[in-house]
């Protein structure tokens, strides 16, 4: 079980970066209300809101260093998610 | 931290930590107290349910008013709802026998979280709380169903934001035993344990483990936006307010149909267990049971809709759930035929779990077969809302889940205990409780079909002499359980000693001495390239 007590150390120069980029995401989805873009605007937000979740998952939460498996996991459950939402919209997309 | 030595001789039982008494069992992060915990608290509230139910059958010994009025008949149907769905059958085979049973199926000391096995259990009672909390206080008991269908559940007078946080906070007891039993399974097993070799029951709470990580959270959010709703009027699910209440139906769902998985899928598990158990024979198509588990787990999530055909959801989302519904079917249909190849040329060994898991088969698949009634359109649309549906998910909840509970609880009994139960009333109590069981439902579904709809305190004279069968069914299946109840609590505390494997089974929990130690173990199991689950001669 040696191995499995190998542990990834990440420089703090890339927690950094991703702080740094975070924050200008944040400043420029509050930015980009200023925009009129009509029906596209939840999509925008929801584009932002998607790179954030996925730098916080890759770099902070580690899927990056850790074993496949995991991501594999956590990939399936975001595609479970929007199969779910992909159904349900199904219907309203049908509503008379 | 103990050591192995310094606990010998002592069992999980009489080993005295650093607290005694009550506090030794509150406080306790031993798995084993924890299911205990929790099988004491899942008895008295599911003895709550019963009476609430045995109440609401009483009501509809004749049409009319008979001891209750309908504002009381519909707190009375929504609490028993409540307590039946989200602290009895939700909770019931992963927190009790998962706990207990599962780190020592899989070769482990505890699960891998201890503390926060502790913390559901707390959760668990806190939620109970709150949810009684709005029986006694405010301005009468909830009476929405155990759905909170909106937009009635924020229009309605009584009491309702304790009910909804209290469902809210039973939630996070699941998610918190799911996350746990995940990832004790993925890290926790012994030496030489492979996925190909746990035990069918350890792969069921798996797939369960799943769903209440993934869908219990929507539940949640659900409720919340409810509370919101009621509170702040924010016009999510009001259509005065824009918003739809179809919506809330399909956020419902979402979760609610998965949940019926957490409800069935470690009570198959656990009928996995007893019948090559009983029947001294490998378990038939091991590989199928674990492929067909995790379909239901997946495709479980996709046909929540089958719950709203009649709700106003537009036609092709209609056609594609209950396509779909019918699908989910399959897997089901494939352990049913497993169980009995399994059976088939045995040694079969006639005992109380036996009974009771042969007995499971049969009120499931009627059960399960009912339900293809209500997965297709055309019929749903006439039985919808009616005592078919109370009757079909009897059969499948209680029949299922419940018998399966009773069955575990017999085949386990000796090893949690260190005792024996008095056979012959074990099989007295199961005989009179199967069909006063029989006798209750049965009749609901020609009265359904009849056109007698459910969540009524009256109905037409026509409908009487079902009723009274019905009515007569749970006085007979009352008198059923408190025969097992008395036997089993008697027998706990006198019983003759158990052995270490009194049904001879093969998987790991029966190589160890009934009651378990504390740590389990003497020494970690190592599982050989030739030994399994169910290697029966
Ligand atoms: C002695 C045992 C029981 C009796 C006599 C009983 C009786 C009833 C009756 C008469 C109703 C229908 C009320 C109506 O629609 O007018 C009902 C509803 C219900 N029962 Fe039971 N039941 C029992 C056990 C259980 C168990 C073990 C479960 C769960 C596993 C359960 C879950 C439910 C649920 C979810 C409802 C629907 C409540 C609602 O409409 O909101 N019951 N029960
Ligand atoms: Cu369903």
């Amino acid at each position: 079980m040696s191995e499995e007590k190998h542990q990834h150390v990440v420089p703090y120069r890339v927690y950094v970066i991703i702080l740094i980029a975070l924050l200008i995401l944040t400043f420029s989805s509050v930015g980009i209300t200023s925009i009129e873009l009509g029906e596209y605007t939840v999509a925008a937000a929801l584009i932002f809101a998607v790179i954030k979740s996925f730098l916080v998952l890759t770099y902070f939460m580690h899927l990056k260093y850790d074993k496949l498996y995991i991501r594999v996991m956590v990939g399936f459950v975001f595609a479970l998610f929007l199969v779910v939402i992909i159904i349900t919209f199904l219907d309203y997309l049908f509503r008379t | 931290m103990q050591t192995t030595s310094a606990v010998n001789g002592a069992n999980y039982l009489t080993y005295q930590g650093k607290y005694k008494g009550l506090l030794g069992w509150i406080f306790s992060t031993d798995h084993k107290r924890i299911g205990l915990l929790y099988l004491y608290s899942i008895a008295t509230m599911f003895t709550t349910g019963v009476l609430l139910g045995l109440a609401m059958k009483f009501e509809l010994l004749a049409p009319g008013k008979t001891i209750m009025e309908a504002q009381t008949y519909n707190a009375t149907f929504t609490v028993h709802g409540v307590i039946m769905i989200f602290m009895v059958v939700i909770p019931g085979l992963p927190a009790v026998f998962g706990n207990i049973l599962m780190p020592i199926m899989i070769g482990a000391k505890d699960v891998a979280f201890p503390k926060l096995n502790l913390l559901s259990w707390w959760l668990y009672v806190l939620g109970v709380m709150l949810v009684l909390a709005a029986l006694l206080f405010g301005n009468g008991s909830p009476d929405t169903g155990w759905t909170f269908y909106a937009p009635y559940s924020f229009k309605t007078g009584t009491n309702m934001l304790p009910a909804i946080f209290g469902a809210f906070v039973l939630g996070f007891s699941s998610i918190l035993t799911g996350l746990n039993f995940l990832v004790t399974i993925h890290r926790l097993r012994c030496p030489g344990m492979k996925w190909t070799k746990l035990p069918l029951f350890v792969w069921t709470l798996y797939g369960t483990a799943w769903i209440q990580l993934l869908a219990t959270p929507v539940v949640g959010i659900t409720l919340v936006l409810v509370a919101l709703e009621r509170i702040f009027g924010v016009g999510i699910f009001d259509p005065a307010l824009g918003g739809d209440p179809i919506l809330y139906q399909h956020l419902f769902w979402i979760y609610s149909h998965p949940a019926v998985y957490i409800m069935i899928l470690p009570a198959m598990g656990a009928i996995s267990e007893i019948i090559p158990t009983f029947s001294q024979k490998h378990i038939f198509g091991y590989k199928a049971i674990i492929a067909s588990t995790m379909a239901i787990a997946f495709v479980g999530y996709l046909v929540w809709g089958h719950h709203m055909y009649t709700a106003g959801m537009s036609g092709p989302a209609q056609y594609y759930f209950s396509l779909l519904t019918f699908i989910v079917a399959i897997p089901s249909a494939i352990k049913v035929f497993n169980w009995i190849s399994t059976m088939y040329k045995g040694s079969i060994n006639v005992q109380t779990p036996f009974y009771w898991a042969i007995s499971f088969i049969f009120v499931f698949m009627i059960g399960g077969l009912s339900g293809l009634v209500l997965g297709s359109l055309a019929t749903d649309v006439h039985v919808h809302d009616t005592a078919f549906v109370v009757a079909h998910f009897h059969y499948i909840v209680f029949g299922g889940t419940g018998f399966a509970f009773f069955a575990a609880l017999h085949y386990w009994f000796p090893k949690i205990f260190g005792r024996m139960y008095d056979k012959a009333w074990a099989n007295t109590g199961w005989l009179v409780f199967f069909i006063g069981f029989l006798a209750l439902y049965t009749p609901m579904f020609y009265l359904g079909l009849m056109g007698m709809p459910r969540r009524y305190y009256d109905y037409l004279e026509e409908f009487h002499s079902g009723n009274i069968l019905s009515t007569f069914g749970s006085w007979v299946m009352v008198t059923g359980f408190v025969i097992i109840i008395v036997n089993l609590i008697r027998s706990a505390r006198k019983g003759a000693p158990a052995e270490a494997n009194p049904w001879h089974g093969k998987t790991l929990e029966w190589t160890i001495p009934s009651p378990p130690p504390v740590l389990n173990f003497e020494t970690e199991p190592v599982i050989g390239e030739n030994d399994g689950p169910y290697n029966y001669e």
